[in-house]
């Protein structure tokens, strides 16, 4: 019983909730009211079984408490000018009336107006289920920080006006920008270690590619974050960061890369050539064995051209290394403006080892250590140091 | 709900100023044009012209004192150069006509208040 509650939950808590502040137009309201229909399963459920359609029947119980709430505080009611629900009748929601508006959500939690933390900490709560203390723990801050960051972020949607809805057309290009970077910045976070985050956007990003499946960068995105964690498994071995080329392939999931793969299909089907569409066109070459890298190379030239962003072309400096051969991969580095970035100097480190320059290596990899911050990446980088030895 | 749009200049220059010279005659008409239309969208109510930031004085009190100094309470930059009232359905409404606020695009910024309701 309490299994099956929790998948409900995890599959259709933003779902519900998104109705609910449509309907009540309050996400706090609707959140307690959320809270306390699964509340109530918890006990009638176990009870009474499970009811026909788990989601109407959490939503009817959701709307009919707050409504219940409502009407028993008129002053709430007047604060939260819900005057108008609060004479709605008790219904039975069902499928037909009560449209998925978990989009409307989306686009409101990473609306603008709101700071990219608050955006990303709001979707996870509002739309992912996940709890103050999981979201704190996620970005390393304390609970009562993040606590306070959704107060604020919600108190703002209510008090500044953002509207609860998908924008217009002249709107949506940069409205649908943010939202997807929300989800690829959640990936990120996940990809970086922590796999629930990583689950958590893969779920944000296939609602995302079901409800605009006319979007091409909605699919590219999905596309490029399921063939990247296909290789999470691979990615560690025994704590450790484990590159590309020395990955154990067996242990890549195969079913998510066909999934990856035939996301990027679609993505391209609606002519996707976007950033997104384009880095899962590049992570599904990365997974050919051996990967075409003058292929790879190109891409992320087009990419470097259309983003300006000098850590694609770091990526492109790799994929030339690649293709051409070290000289080349390191000409490129040389123009590349990222002094600070442990990976440049990683790079150059790798690149001049392997064209026997190893003293210069060396000092590289020297450096790439000076302004490594992650325990494994550092860890990577000493056995990189230590094989190459002292000159 | 309504808003209140605050103007901040920043370093656009304004008619008062000499850089307004360096203005091109195309850019200033456009300036003029602009404030008539975003003040005829519905919704607003126009801000009085406020005198430019250098005239402005500040007071404070201080243990029962006083304390007058010359200039605006923020930097000369940052203070504040206009206002308008919006009456409007949300905060993209407001945006987009905040965006259409010359000093947005010339070097200042618009800052968007909701006005509380009670």
């Amino acid at each position: 019983m309490v299994d099956a509650l929790d998948a409900v939950f995890r599959e259709e808590w933003g779902r519900i909730l998104a109705a609910l502040i449509g309907f009540l137009g309050d996400f706090d309201l609707a959140e307690e009211a959320a809270q306390e229909a699964f509340a109530i399963a918890a006990e009638r459920w176990g009870r009474d079984g499970i009811p026909a359609n788990p989601r109407a029947w959490l939503v009817t119980t959701g709307r009919n408490r707050a409504l219940n709430r409502l009407r028993r505080d008129r002053t709430l009611a007047e604060k939260t000018r819900l005057l108008q629900a609060a004479h709605a009748s008790e219904v039975t929601v069902d499928e037909t009336i009560f449209r998925d508006e978990r989009l409307e959500l989306l686009f409101t939690c990473c609306h603008p107006a709101l700071a990219v933390e608050s955006q990303v900490a709001l979707t996870l709560r509002t739309l992912g289920g996940l709890s103050t203390t999981e979201i704190a723990r996620a970005f390393l801050v304390t609970e009562s920080t993040m606590a306070q960051r959704l107060v604020r972020a919600k108190r703002k949607i209510k008090a500044a006006g953002i509207p609860f809805r998908v924008p217009p057309a002249h709107l949506l290009p940069d409205r649908l920008a943010a939202v997807l970077a929300v989800v690829y910045l959640i990936f990120n976070e996940g990809y970086a270690g922590r796999g629930d985050l990583a689950s958590e956007a893969l779920r944000l990003g296939s609602a995302l590619a079901e409800l605009i499946p006319d979007e091409p960068e909605a699919h590219g995105l999905l596309a490029m974050m399921l063939l990247h964690d296909s290789r999470r498994q691979a990615r560690f071995r025994d704590g450790e960061l484990v590159l590309l080329a020395d990955q154990d392939r067996s242990l890549w999931d195969a079913e998510e890369i066909a999934e990856g793969r035939a996301e990027l299909d679609r993505a391209l089907a609606v002519r996707g050539r976007g950033p997104y569409a384009l880095q899962a066109v590049i992570a599904a070459l990365h997974i050919d064995d051996p990967p075409d890298w003058a292929r790879i190379a190109a891409l992320y030239g087009e990419l470097a051209r259309r983003t300006g962003s000098p850590v694609v072309e770091l990526n492109r400096a790799i994929a030339v290394a690649e293709a051409e051969g070290p000289e080349a991969g390191l000409a490129i580095l040389g123009a590349v403006p990222l002094d600070d970035f442990h990976y440049l100097h990683a790079t150059r480190g790798e690149l001049l080892c392997r064209l026997g320059r190893t003293s210069e290596a060396h000092d590289a990899y020297e450096q790439a250590l000076a302004l490594v911050h992650d325990d494994t990446e550092r860890r990577l980088l000493e056995r990189r140091l230590a094989s190459i030895g002292h000159s | 709900m309504k808003f209140m749009l605050l103007i901040h200049q920043g370093t656009t220059p304004t008619p008062d100023q000499e850089a307004w010279n360096t203005v091109s005659e195309g850019e200033q008409k456009a300036v003029y044009a602009d404030y008539q239309a975003v003040n005829k969208t519905p919704g607003v109510t126009p801000g009085m012209w406020l005198q430019p930031p250098e005239m402005a004085t500040t007071v404070r009190v201080q243990d029962g004192q006083t304390l007058v100094t010359d200039g605006p309470f923020v930097a000369m930059k940052e203070a504040l150069g206009g206002y308008l009232f919006f009456e409007a359905d949300d905060l993209d409404a407001a945006i987009e006509l905040a965006a259409k606020i010359p000093p947005a695009r010339l070097g200042g910024g618009i800052e968007v208040r909701p006005i509380k309701e009670w």
